[in-house]
């Protein structure tokens, strides 16, 4: 069972009950929806940005508590930082999940994604951490499509 | 593993079918045997697919390795052999539905390639534009998207009768939608989501009496009841082979012989031609006109194998012990503060879905599956069910007869953890 309390970890409780930015934002410079046809997951991203910038960031929808709190804690590590720290930002948190790096002190700029590190011993649950962040790029691309993540 | 006996304090309220041995039936299935995670395998996703047990494998696995051959076609002991027990296996689903003749069964890849191919030879045939063809709100995907495919492609309507909070067909809404319109009813006869057995006699007899033609998507009700196509009186039934103990990618059509004759080939190749010039081809009769090239023979036998399995055991006793086990479950599950059940049908199979207060469906079936159960999440491919009871997943525990009250203890269990990590 240690690997299920290694997926359900404090922090990933905590946002999935209480998830952060967790509001539609009317005057967002962008937004993008996603959607987990697996589990019913549906997410909108709003961004608002000033030059490379993302100044601020919110989320609204419904998900499973992998997904929520992804998509809770991505708001709060993204304020302030450029579309390219965000797009680096990804490809780490992506290799954490599916277990191509494990989170120690060579990947400090984790920060809290670092709770995300369970995920990998549940592959079908990848797809959940990832969604919020596939839509947030789609929004910083300004593509109106929905995302699905299947 | 213990006994279901031995942990149980309530005898009262063991299934009441004490000739049913499920402990032996659990024998049949290998798969059943194993442990995942350590902990003994508990498998509730029978509207899925169901497991296999010993006989289907060692009739697949003698096919290969002793007759394996095409069918229809060659001179040879083996063709001979393999044409033998597919055409067997047709005669044993003839008589599993109580079928007239053998003709009336067209073998299929499953379900859904049966309603598609209702739709792609008798819907294209009969529906002109303005035309209605009238299904459930608690439809699958495949009993929904072949017929807007035909209503688009033939400006033709797609009604939908509409269910109420228990899940079942409002009847009366129902009648109201039969119309001098209306082409095909296609409902389900039980609902893969909800578990709701609808009124399918009653169905039938408001169809026919408007001169409707009425097909009946079996995929859910082939496992848990014995279905006599010819005591309902539809015009076609369609079901999945690996839902009923069988192998995947096979199933079946039944359609009445004058409406399979009067229908346009489906799919066009060998076997479905008695001759071919390029100045003119004539179709075979029924069912092979429908039967484009060479089928999936081993399923078919394994099919077959499948059906004289239950047949074994008797499709009474099954549903007997099914109800049983359902009621058990229905009050475990339901008594779990926080649960709710979606689909409280008065007639339901052996399905529960339900929804956890403040944990998503998704995460209640990973800590499931980590304490061995394997349930499904989701939508079930019945997102309208899900959005008329404002949810985006449901739990679904789907039981078959070769589940125990044991396993439904544990299940309850597995709930209450999830509740207790989400605390």
């Amino acid at each position: 069972m240690a690997e299920l309390e290694g997926l359900y970890q404090e922090v990933i409780l905590d946002h999935s009950k209480k998830p952060r930015n967790f509001h539609s934002m009317a005057d967002a410079d962008r937004h993008a929806d996603g959607y987990n046809p697996l589990c019913g997951d549906r997410f909108t991203v709003y961004l608002k940005l000033k030059d490379d910038k993302i100044v601020d960031i919110s989320f609204q929808g419904t998900g499973c508590a992998i997904s929520t709190a992804s998509a809770s804690i991505l708001t709060e590590i993204l304020k302030g930082k450029t579309r390219a720290q965000a797009e680096a930002l990804f490809e780490t948190f992506r290799d954490l999940v599916t277990g191509k790096i494990h989170a120690n002190g060579e990947t400090p700029a984790l920060g809290k994604l670092a709770a995300f590190s369970g995920v990998c011993e549940f592959p079908v649950r990848v797809k959940c951490a990832t969604l919020v962040w596939h839509t947030l790029r789609s929004a910083l691309e300004g593509d109106p499509e929905v995302v699905a993540t299947e | 593993m213990a006994t279901t006996r031995e942990i149980t304090s309530t005898p009262a309220r063991e299934p009441a079918c004490p000739a049913f041995d499920v402990k032996r039936i659990r024998e049949d299935f290998p798969i059943l045997k194993q442990k995942v995670y350590g902990k003994p395998l508990i498998y509730l996703d029978n509207a899925a697919t169901s497991q296999k047990p010993t006989k289907v494998i060692n009739a697949i696995v003698k096919f290969y390795t002793e007759d394996c051959s095409n069918v229809h076609r060659g001179v040879h002991l083996l063709s001979e052999r393999a044409t033998e027990a597919y055409e067997g296996a047709r005669i044993k689903i003839q008589r599993f539905l109580n079928a007239a003749d053998s003709r009336e069964i067209v073998l299929v890849r499953g379900a859904t390639e049966g309603i598609n191919l209702v739709a792609q030879t008798y819907g294209r045939q009969n529906v002109k534009a303005g035309d209605e063809i009238l299904i459930t709100a608690m439809e699958h995907h495949s009993n929904i998207v072949p017929w807007q495919i035909l209503c688009e492609e033939k400006n033709a309507v797609l009604r939908v009768a509409p269910i109420n909070g228990r899940g079942e067909l409002i009847l009366e809404e129902f009648q109201k939608l039969l119309s001098a319109r209306t082409r095909l009813v296609s409902v389900t006869y039980v609902s893969n989501a909800l578990g709701t057995v609808n009124p399918v006699r009653e169905i039938v007899r408001m169809a026919h009496a408007m001169n409707v033609p009425v097909l009946i998507d079996g995929a859910q009700s082939a496992p848990h009841m014995k279905v006599d196509v010819r005591e309902l009186g539809c015009d076609f039934y369609i079901f999945s082979g690996h839902k009923v103990c069988g192998p995947t990618g096979v199933g079946a059509l039944y359609g009445r012989a004058e409406l399979l004759e009067a229908m346009p080939p489906y799919q066009s190749g060998g076997d479905m031609i008695s001759s071919v010039t390029f100045e003119k081809t004539t179709y075979n009769a029924i069912p092979y006109k429908f039967e484009a090239g060479t089928p999936n023979i081993a399923g078919v036998i394994g099919l077959g194998a499948a059906l004289d399995y239950l047949e074994q055991i008797g499709l009474a006793s099954i549903s007997s012990y099914e109800r049983a086990l359902l009621s058990y479950a229905t009050e475990a599950i339901g008594q779990i503060p926080g649960v709710r059940i979606l689909g409280t049908a008065r007639d339901k199979a052996s399905v529960i879905s339900f929804v956890l207060d403040g944990v998503h469906a998704h995460d209640v079936g990973t800590i499931l599956d980590r304490e061995g159960i394997a349930v499904r999440t989701g939508h079930h491919c019945a997102q309208p069910v899900m959005e008329y009871f404002g949810v985006p997943a449901t739990v679904r525990a789907s039981l078959a007869f070769y589940n125990t009250k044991q396993e439904i203890i544990a299940l309850a269990a597995g709930i209450q953890r999830a509740q207790a990590l989400f605390g």
